[in-house]
């Protein structure tokens, strides 16, 4: 493991001298608690593999309906972009554009530069455009909101449960999955990626 | 001026931690310095962090109030047509029985914005004093608040899927509502104005002036 020797707690600006973690150990910042790093080791292939099935599940996820309801034998299916499509025609775009960006670009876009990044780190190389694409990931990652809309939709399902007959579909098991999948690469710490670039340099 | 409780800071050491890559480089001294890996700007502190997140959050206050005054939905149905706000649709899962429904709504919605943009005035109006109260249960709050950010776009969400499902004609229809699009303004803006916020002021204190 290539790491640096030294550590800067990013919330407070306090210097640790680096160390081996043992399995599952996370290293915290004794003045403000915050996490400083942490033990993970997951590898390249695994989270490849997480990656391809982020987006394997992310086009089921968009091409089925989440919910469909049914009243007095008329149906109704919603999808992702049904819903955008929805706001979009209530005169609400901003919420239409927000909902585009946060459910749909961004995690999209977070699914992309990993299947960038990693497949040429696995062979020991540094990508091309290295820096942006891991620049681009950290920006986007607070703004991938597939959680929160996975809640919203099972909401929508206890909502409208009393007025129709609600039947979950297919994406909205699709979102729950790619929710586990995104958590999981969210969770990994992109600085390792940096260092095994390093190493790839070297 | 080295240690205090026993820990040590970058900015004694002359040293700088690149927040994107985690690449610990030696200060310079220069005013715009560049991690010497990724090439992300360094700075010892954020510059003018405490007036942007100042901005950012006045403004998420300002639109929380038609956040919440402003229909968020519109419903239509063939015998009456009414607009609910976020907290009538709170009130209506609480009278439907939906108890736990109306708790989780209520938190998202009002709880958390209303928790962040406190907590933010708190932190903020702490470091501008260089106060020394409670630092590390501010540096608790302030990881909280990052956490929590986004869940607040839970009612945004149910309304959009909610205005893609009922569309039955002239039957039943719903609509999202003006509201809809504050109350989206005030997530955007209180997360950016945690992002803004740099943590490391809250253990600055202004009574031992440092060398910058």
């Amino acid at each position: 493991m290539a790491t640096q020797p030294l550590c800067v707690c990013e919330h407070c600006d306090a210097v640790y001298r680096r160390r081996a973690l043992a399995r599952r150990e996370i290293a915290r910042c004794l003045r403000c608690g915050a996490e400083l790093y942490r033990d993970q080791r997951y590898d390249l292939n695994a989270m490849l593999a997480l990656t391809l099935a982020a987006l394997i599940v992310f086009v089921i996820a968009n091409v089925y309906p989440i919910v469909r309801i049914e009243v007095q034998g008329v149906a109704s299916e919603a999808t992702l972009w049904g819903a955008i499509m929805a706001t979009w025609n209530s005169g609400v775009g901003v919420v239409a554009a927000l909902a585009a960006a946060t459910v749909f670009f961004f995690p999209l876009g977070q699914i992309a530069l990993f299947l960038h990044v990693l497949p040429a780190l696995r062979r020991g190389r540094v990508p091309v455009h290295f820096s942006d694409a891991m620049h681009a990931l950290r920006l986007v990652q607070p703004w991938s909101m597939v959680e929160v809309f996975l809640l919203g939709a099972l909401v929508s399902v206890v909502k409208l449960a009393g007025l129709a007959e609600v039947i979950p579909g297919i994406g909205l098991w699709a979102f729950g999955i790619l929710t586990l999948l995104l958590t999981t690469l969210t969770g990994f710490d992109l600085r390792r990626l940096w260092e095994i670039a390093d190493g790839a340099r070297r | 001026m080295s240690a205090r409780g026993g820990v040590v800071e970058a900015r004694d050491l002359g040293v700088l931690g690149c927040h994107a890559c985690g690449l610990v480089s030696r200060d310079i001294g220069a005013d715009h310095s560049h991690c010497p890996r990724c090439r992300a700007s360094l700075h010892r502190r954020e510059p003018a962090s405490i007036s942007r997140t100042w901005a950012l959050l006045l403004a998420a206050a300002l639109l929380y109030i038609p956040a919440n005054l402003l229909p968020i939905m519109k419903t239509a149905t063939l015998f009456d047509s009414h607009a609910d706000t976020i907290l009538s649709g709170v009130v209506v899962l609480w009278r439907s029985g939906s108890i736990d429904l109306a708790i989780i709504v209520f938190v998202a919605s009002i709880v958390v914005p209303i928790f962040k943009i406190a907590v933010l005035a708190l932190l903020l109006i702490t470091a501008q004093r260089g106060s020394d109260w409670r630092r590390p249960e501010r540096a608790k709050l302030y990881r909280m608040i990052e956490f929590i950010g986004h869940w607040s776009m839970l009612d945004v969400f149910v309304v959009a899927l909610l205005a893609a499902l009922v569309h039955f004609q002239s039957v039943a229809r719903v609509d999202a509502g003006p509201g809809a699009m504050a109350f989206g303004a005030v997530v955007v803006l209180t997360m950016l104005a945690s992002l803004s916020f740099d943590p490391r002021l809250t253990w600055d204190s202004p009574k031992a002036p440092r060398n910058d």
